[in-house]
């Protein structure tokens, strides 16, 4: 009798000592400090293993169908900037490194690795096993293009016609130091644009591009969507309303506005920038301060309306067109963007250091976003301080349709897949 | 090394430290935190340990405790030069905040040279008249 009263007395204390030894079981198989899934959140049935750590600035990536992973770097690494892992058992191990400048751009098309500095594109010729045959030896495709300091990573995407986009970003916030009064901002001509080259063509320098769409302050994730053969870009929205604008823009509003804006670009297209802003909470595309709005005024309908828009300072660096069978159906043609996390929300916590999913149908954005992967920063507090343990920042598909994101802070590369 | 220095050694000020003598110092600092909060902090962060890539620390580098007449300068006339610290480059422009009193001026650096762990000498508001006035002919 004694015995059993102190057995029941004894089982919660059992099943804690359960507990902490069935997860330890459980996170002992797993990568980064034993994280379960590597730290990330995710929704039921998906699972995120670290496969490389501590690569450095790790910015953009693509994976062969081998599975290599070709990572760009910020700033080149004892000389290399572009990193190649090969991928086995949801590990990695270094196959080797090349290229001599930094860079955030990276993509393969028809045979070619294509990949940016901050001023310049290159390619690789490719062997059948997407290996680059001479690394020391790239063919400069694209030249002299601005770099002044400020949103200078060159993001690039590719369509099927033989034509490459290049991202020249604003060296500006909202253009108002080179543009005091008011009369039209100068720097549109060369930057604040995506500029289509061609993809095969040497040495081209501005004359020989086209500015496929302008008025678009900075642009890091882009890609081209398969489904209705178009070119999806995210836009860094501006800075500083409230800090400019005291009196037309509350704290708040400028924590939260402008939107972070997906746009669907047409040949010839111009969103606006520094001109116009959109508000997400108003659904409105808006008259900028600095030239004459007040926070309700329409932008001129002749700038185009984003086809989605995401809380201020989130920072998209990647999107990606889900195409994998792997992941529910839902995910297919859907977009996932990589937010890099704001860090001028304050004096409100930070945000964003998440994988985002935007469901889409027909080729168009259909239905509110989600957060897919989130922890990427760390504590509350590391996140809310904007001292994020990790950044998310690159996206890519793997041959089985695993989904793969790089951190610029720590070089950790995520693997995320699912399992039903 | 320097950090344990410092806090070795604020912790020894702040213990000898007397009240009396420093209330003209200690209401700069809390006079200027208030400038910093609405003048600075969206930039350089709460913690003033800056942005990665973009806006750099306020911790313990040359340019806020070495020459005071330099950081008036970069307070008055902004910053345009690439910034590298610790083998980061920081490149963000800063914009000019002449617009500052010189009381504002003094009051925000002095909060900026005794925060986040730095340890440095008061900044006046003669001393920023001073730094004004010289640089208005330039």
């Amino acid at each position: 009798m004694k015995m059993k009263k102190l057995l029941i007395l004894l089982l919660p204390v059992f099943a804690v000592m359960g507990l902490i030894v069935f997860n330890a079981c459980k996170s002992a198989d797993k990568n980064t400090g034993g994280a379960v899934n590597a730290g990330l959140t995710l929704p039921d049935g998906f699972i995120a293993v670290a496969v490389a750590e501590n690569l450095g600035s790790a910015r953009h990536l693509v994976v062969t169908p081998q599975h290599d992973i070709y990572v760009h770097l910020a700033g080149a690494k004892n000389g290399k900037g572009i990193l190649v892992l090969h991928e086995e058992g949801n590990q990695t191990t270094l196959k080797t490194s090349f290229a001599s400048y930094g860079g955030t751009g990276i993509a393969i098309k028809n045979g070619y690795l294509y990949a940016s500095n901050n001023t310049e594109v290159f390619r690789y010729k490719l062997n059948d096993k997407d290996e680059v045959i001479n690394p020391d030896q790239p063919e400069k495709i694209v030249t002299g293009l601005i770099s002044k300091r400020m949103h200078e990573p060159k993001a690039i995407a590719l369509d099927n016609d033989g034509n490459i986009y290049v991202n020249i970003g604003a060296y500006s916030n909202i253009c108002s130091d080179f543009d005091p009064q008011k009369k039209g901002c100068p720097i549109l001509d060369s930057a604040a644009g995506i500029w289509q080259f061609k993809a095969d063509k040497l040495n081209q320098h501005y004359g020989d591009g086209i500015r496929y769409a302008g008025g678009l302050r900075n642009v890091v994730g882009l890609d081209w969507n398969q489904q209705d053969d178009q070119l999806f870009v995210m836009q860094h929205g501006r800075d500083a309303l409230h800090d400019l604008y005291p009196n037309l823009y509350t704290v708040h509003q400028s924590a939260e506005l402008p939107a972070e804006c997906m746009f669907a670009l047409k040949k010839g297209d111009n969103a606006g920038w520094p001109y116009v802003y959109y508000d997400w909470m108003q659904n409105k595309n808006l008259l900028g301060p600095e030239y004459g709005g007040d926070g309700n005024k329409p932008a001129d309908p002749k700038f185009i309306n984003p086809v989605a828009a995401y809380p201020g300072h989130y920072a998209p660096d990647g999107l990606l067109f889900y195409t994998g069978n792997q992941f529910p159906e839902k995910y297919k043609n859907g977009a996932f963007i990589a937010f890099h996390g704001s860090w001028n929300r304050a004096p409100e916590p930070q945000a964003g250091y998440c994988v985002v999913f935007q469901p889409f149908k027909d080729g168009k954005p259909d239905g509110k976003w989600e957060v897919f992967a989130d922890g990427f920063a760390g504590t509350a507090e590391q996140k809310a301080s904007g001292r994020a343990v990790h950044r998310p920042c690159g996206l890519a598909q793997g041959p089985d349709g695993s989904l793969y994101v790089t951190d610029d802070v720590k070089g950790t590369i995520y693997k995320i897949t699912y399992s039903k | 090394m320097l950090m344990l220095f410092c806090l070795f050694f604020g912790g020894l000020y702040a213990q000898t430290k007397k009240p009396v003598s420093h209330t003209g110092t200690t209401s700069s600092v809390a006079r200027g935190k208030i400038v910093y909060a609405n003048i600075c902090l969206a930039c350089h962060m709460a913690d003033g340990g800056g942005v990665q890539n973009m806006n750099p620390p306020l911790i313990q580098t040359t340019y806020v405790l070495g020459d005071k007449t330099a950081l008036i300068k970069i307070v008055l006339n902004g910053f345009k030069e690439d910034v590298e610290i610790n083998g980061q480059t920081y490149s963000n422009n800063m914009t000019p905040h002449s617009d500052l009193k010189d009381q504002q001026i003094a009051d925000v650096l002095t909060y900026v040279r005794k925060s986040f762990g730095n340890k440095a000498s008061t900044v006046t508001m003669a001393e920023v008249k001073k730094v004004r006035a010289a640089n208005v002919t330039k």
